[in-house]
């Protein structure tokens, strides 16, 4: 009872003290954009490690973040080897891969205003497909390794990232083209120095999407047959034996990839695209 | 004209290619065949049993095509094995997902809009929900809801579609309900309105725009959640299904023709949002 109490007040005053933080001086600093989401995250765990001893919830159904925590301390090595069959193997490969054809297709279509026009509303259907479900047919052709996972990659970001591609290079003034036409630049110079940076905001649009995509790829790939590593089998035989801290350890795992992949995609746009509004903020 | 044509170019050249595919990747085992019982086979020969093997590696389009006929007209619509019937699973659940997940985006987008703490405490964690990889979380949501005596089976599914679909609502509610300028916000407090009536006459119709380009994205998003849903758990009913039990049973006709029936779904779920979304702006008054 007394846990349950200690939630309620911890809550409380972290919301207190987020409120007071929001309302103040140094709302619209660094620091303090910084400060309101951890506070906001580190409440979230007490209140749920307090929650699940107090009530005394079943390990089982929801294991608290001290036991997910040493756990994770525990088998490193495991989800290591894990991570790096799933998330660099498969996901990642298959992201480059991906990635590359996509852009290169976007290229060839884009001198060609036939096929533009033929592929774009295509390509926009395909890309709201359910296209995981293609994964037990890849799994099939390329086998159980990380070659068929890296295949799922390869199809769920293709169409995002064309799709984005093609827009991005369409998006250009005629006075801007008709500015690189009096400079006598020809297809090249005009690709490199005017389409290509004025494209690059929806590239990385797509690639942002693309970086969930593949991890969601690359684990679902797991659950039609893999080698005996790799997250989504890990998680696949750990549910079926209960074992929930391991099961959260790979989801951490998981989400901590995520976020890395996400947040190194995002960096390496406001390299690329600081001359945008956007990024100007 | 102009636009039906190069659709029209592509989707017969995909077609070949389709063709083309299944006689190369089929060839393989109609040529093993053969080996083993020492004929020697023409070209014609082999491209003509690449078109009807039981379990081809590709099945090609005609194939796929009898068997979708099979199991959407000819069987009937309570039958186990009717594509309908599973198509209806799924669509029942996409449905719950995607209502829950757009009522949840809503909400939080109106919470984060009018107070500055939920912005900056909340926005952060909802951008990092996404980049964690959910199908990661659905085998455990199943199992964890199956232990707390949750029996629907739609239940887990619908909130893992409701994960995936409330983030598009989610940014696009946002940036919606901020869209009125100041100039029109300070019209409505000279008018004395209060945060009700500015939220319902102002705030609320400049986000309909924005809310149904995110409901497009939100109702495929949704779609795609409940097929994973449903691959890693061994469910019996529901496309997603189909497609794991043509995986175990090695039919791969099956599952290409339940990935078909999932891709008319999404195309049909996306345009009845599309139209609703059209009907909507007209009457709204923002007709092109």
């Amino acid at each position: 009872m007394a846990l349950i109490g200690f939630a309620l007040v911890f809550w409380l005053a972290m919301w207190g003290l987020n409120t007071w933080i929001a309302a103040s001086f140094w709302h619209g600093t660094r620091g303090a954009r910084l400060v309101v989401p951890v506070v906001f995250g580190v409440t979230i765990l007490v209140v749920w490690e307090c929650l699940v001893r107090g009530l005394g919830v079943s390990p089982i159904i929801l294991p608290t973040p001290t036991a997910i925590g040493t756990k994770f301390a525990a088998e490193t090595g495991t989800l290591w080897v894990d991570f790096r069959q799933t998330a660099l193997k498969g996901a990642v490969s298959g992201y480059f891969i991906g990635c590359s054809a996509a852009f290169g297709v976007a290229l060839a279509i884009d001198r060609n205003p036939f096929l533009q026009r033929g592929l774009l509303p295509i390509g926009n259907f395909v890309a709201a497909l359910p296209i995981v479900g293609t994964a037990p047919i890849l799994v099939n052709w390329f086998g159980f390794d990380w070659h068929s996972k890296a295949a799922v990659v390869v199809v769920m970001v293709f169409f995002p990232v064309l799709v984005n591609t093609v827009q991005g290079l369409a998006d250009n003034t005629a006075m801007q083209r008709d500015l690189m036409r009096t400079y006598s630049a020809d297809y090249w110079q005009t690709l490199l120095k005017l389409r290509l940076p004025a494209a690059m905001p929806f590239i990385f649009n797509g690639l942002k999407i693309s970086t969930t995509l593949a991890l969601i790829g690359a684990i679902v790939a797991e659950y039609f047959g893999s080698p005996t590593r790799g997250m989504g089998f890990r998680i696949s035989t750990e549910v079926g034996r209960l074992g929930l801290d391991m099961v959260w350890a790979e989801i951490a795992v998981a989400a901590i990839a995520g976020s890395v992949f996400y947040g190194a995609v995002a960096l390496l746009e406001k390299g690329v695209t600081f001359w945008h509004p956007s990024q100007r903020g | 004209m102009t636009r039906v044509l190069p659709i029209a170019t592509v989707l017969a050249v995909l077609f070949v290619l389709w063709y083309a595919g299944a006689v190369w990747m089929n060839s393989k085992w109609t040529l093993a065949q053969a080996e083993r019982q020492g004929v020697e086979l023409s070209f014609s020969e082999i491209v003509a049993d690449t078109m009807r093997q039981d379990r081809p590696r590709l099945p090609p389009p005609h194939q796929v095509a009898v068997e979708l006929k099979k199991t959407v007209i000819d069987k009937k619509v309570t039958s186990k094995r009717s594509l309908v019937f599973h198509g209806w699973i799924t669509l029942s659940a996409t449905l719950m997902g995607f209502a829950l997940g757009t009522v949840t985006g809503i909400l939080m987008a109106v919470s984060i809009v009018y107070s500055r703490v939920m912005n900056m405490s909340l926005m952060p964690w909802a951008i990092i929900s996404q980049t964690i990889p959910i199908v990661a979380i659905a085998p455990m949501i199943i199992l964890v809801l199956s232990l707390m005596g949750v029996e629907e089976r739609a239940v887990p599914k619908a909130i893992i579609s409701a994960y995936l679909c409330y983030f598009p609502v989610l940014v696009g509610m946002v940036k919606g309900l901020r869209s009125p300028d100041a100039m029109q916000l300070d019209l409505l407090n000279t008018y004395g309105a209060s945060g009700w009536a500015s939220f319902w006459k102002l705030r609320f119709p400049s986000s309909v725009p924005y809310l149904f380009t995110s409901l497009k994205i939100g109702i495929a998003a949704a779609l795609v959640g409940t097929i994973v849903g449903e691959l890693p758990t061994g469910a019996k009913r529901g496309l997603g299904a189909r497609i794991l039990i043509g995986d175990q049973f090695g039919n791969p006709i099956m599952i290409w023709s339940a990935l078909i029936a999932a891709a008319c779904l999404a195309g049909a779920l996306v345009s009845i949002v599309a139209v609703l979304q059209g009907v909507t702006m007209k009457r709204m008054g923002f007709a092109r």
